[in-house]
């Protein structure tokens, strides 16, 4: 089983656009939508979800103030500033680790479990899909992730599915090194933007550092060639392959509006040859790994 | 006051509204907290005159007190240590700093050591007071940089807060206490999607919010409609246009190429004062 993961550091450039035609262009796979954040590849598949579970993985500490004797130990010990003067803990601030808890001399302090978030399992017209949507102002997003990943290698197993394809989070941070360690191959999707090339170096970086093989897309390519020049280049010093160039086009925007899977939208059109042609590159590259 | 900008979904143009602001109006400050692809400096072009490293204790182990007892492996609750025979093994990424192993061990075997996360950078660019923080790559810990990029917050100036994309804990920790949050979003259905999620976050952490639409078609009826069903206002709309696209790709910002947004930001921070009216 091979999963492959889309990635772009900076926001907006065209991860979930690309995924999509991806998904529709494939077979033999299982999606996994992991911007669990803010997931939208359900908004081009139209899911049909099957199985709806919770995401429950995390605790805060309560404190029962009638008993507390107000000793202050639980405040000393807190690193997160989460117990406040009159002795309530803030669960926003809470981390669960428990040392209130534990350190407690009369035992006034006890956890509860928090509810974080939902995950699904899906039928799509182009295969099964797995996605979740972490609760708002909810920590652990990586473990979410995570655990969208592993659901969605268990249902890969189950139909004898041979690919995943994975719908990344933006940034660099803790989501993004869940959705890419252990991945075959990233594809990473930028724009010739000063913000773009900036944080396609970071993001290389990382997949470099977690030892993830990248390809690269450019996406609104001529919207600054001096800039997709220099993007270029860049690839070619790190040995990173460049497997295609969209550009800035409307019917891209067209189809997002209502939301349309592009390649479809675009029918035999120039961006539905150009993307068809960057998959291709990407899956003969995935499947010589 | 502090203005944070947020949106939910990546991309809508947060940067773009945060740093304009910050240019059209007198005596600002601007604090990127999209600490892990800070993107601010690209447009202020700050001259950095302070940089801070930013740590975190992580625990270590003595080996001349430690007994091997497993203990440390059970009160970790977030799985960042496993004793295996004759070792402890700790993964960094995996732990919260929370000193529970230090503080819990029976043998007092655990000492901690300052381990960067990530910098933060302070200076001046183009009128504007600057600081962001830059998450060190391969780190977890996005919010606790967070947390202290805003404590260099200037209360006698007008704080701009860009926050990072998405609904959560680092996002959460960029726009708590701030007076108001201006959403940035798009007239797409994925636009309008993750706008919903963040109209959330902010009633959550009690901040009120106004909706700005970059990209706007003119129509925009999806956002629109949205708007008036919560009851929130649209406070500005930038129009779709390959040359603001161009512009922007270049670091160029808005109110250096026209000159009219200036005017357009010093009406939409007059409108903010006028909802956060004490």
């Amino acid at each position: 089983m091979k999963e492959l993961v889309i990635v772009s550091g900076k926001g907006g450039t065209g991860k979930t656009t690309l995924t999509a035609s991806f998904a529709a262009l494939s077979e033999d796979k299982i999606m996994a939508d992991c911007d669990v954040d803010a997931a939208d590849l359900h908004l081009l598949l139209k899911p049909n979800i099957l199985r709806e579970e919770k995401f429950v993985s995390s605790q805060v500490a309560v404190i029962d103030r009638e008993s507390c004797l107000e000793c202050d130990i639980c405040r000393n010990v807190c690193r997160f500033d989460a117990i406040s003067e009159d002795y309530v803990v803030n669960p926003m601030d809470c981390e669960g680790c428990r040392l209130c808890e534990r350190m407690c001399p009369i035992e006034v302090i006890h956890m509860e479990k928090q509810e974080n978030g939902k995950w699904y399992i899906a039928e799509t017209e182009f295969g099964p899909m797995v996605f979740a949507q972490l609760g708002v102002a909810e920590e652990n997003s990586g473990q979410l992730v995570s655990l969208v990943r592993k659901e969605a290698q268990k249902l890969a197993k189950e139909k004898n599915l041979n690919y995943i394809i994975i719908d990344g989070p933006p940034g660099v941070g803790c989501p993004v090194n869940s959705a890419i360690t252990g991945a075959q191959l990233a594809v990473i999707v930028t724009e010739p933007t000063m913000s773009g090339i900036h944080d396609l170096k970071r993001i290389l970086e990382l997949t470099r550092q977690f030892r993830v093989p990248s390809l690269v897309v450019v996406n609104k390519f001529d919207l600054n060639l001096e800039n997709t020049e220099q993007i270029e280049l860049y690839c070619q010093e790190h040995q990173v392959e460049l497997v295609g160039k969209i550009p800035f086009d409307t019917s891209i925007i067209e189809a997002l509006q209502v939301g349309e899977i592009v390649v479809r939208f675009s029918g035999d059109g120039k961006i539905s040859r150009i993307v068809t042609d960057i998959w291709e590159k990407v899956f003969s590259r995935l499947s010589m790994l | 006051m502090v203005i944070s900008v947020a949106s939910g979904k990546g991309g809508t143009g947060k940067t773009t509204i945060a740093v304009n602001l910050a240019l059209a109006l007198p005596n600002t400050q601007y604090l990127d907290c999209d600490v892990e692809e800070p993107n601010g400096h690209i447009f202020l072009k700050p001259d950095i005159k302070k940089r801070v490293s930013v740590t975190l204790p992580y625990p270590r182990v003595n080996y001349d007190r430690c007994d091997l007892c497993g203990d440390c492996a059970e009160i970790c609750e977030y799985g960042a240590i496993a004793v295996v025979k004759n070792q402890v093994l700790i993964f960094d990424d995996l732990c919260h700093s929370c000193g529970a192993c230090v503080m819990l061990c029976p043998q007092k075997a655990f000492y901690e050591v300052p381990q960067e996360i990530g910098i933060i950078e302070i200076g001046e660019g183009k009128s504007v007071s600057f600081g962001h923080g830059v998450l060190k790559l391969g780190s977890t810990r996005a919010h606790p940089l967070v947390e202290e990029v805003k404590k260099y917050g200037d209360t006698s100036k007008t704080v701009i807060i860009d926050a990072p994309p998405g609904t959560s804990c680092p996002v959460v920790e960029a726009v708590r206490n701030t007076d108001y949050c201006l959403l940035v979003t798009e007239p797409t259905p994925f636009g309008l999607n993750d706008l919903k999620l963040a109209v959330e976050m902010t009633r959550e952490i009690g901040v009120s919010s106004g909706i700005i639409i970059n990209r706007s078609d003119g129509n925009d009826r999806l956002i629109v409609d949205y708007a008036a069903e919560e009851g929130l206002p649209i406070l500005l709309r930038i129009p779709m246009e390959r040359k603001i696209a161009e512009a922007y790709s270049k670091g160029i910002s808005l109110v250096d190429w026209d000159e009219k947004y200036r005017k357009i930001f010093e009406n939409l921070f007059a409108n903010i004062e006028e909802r956060v009216a004490p």
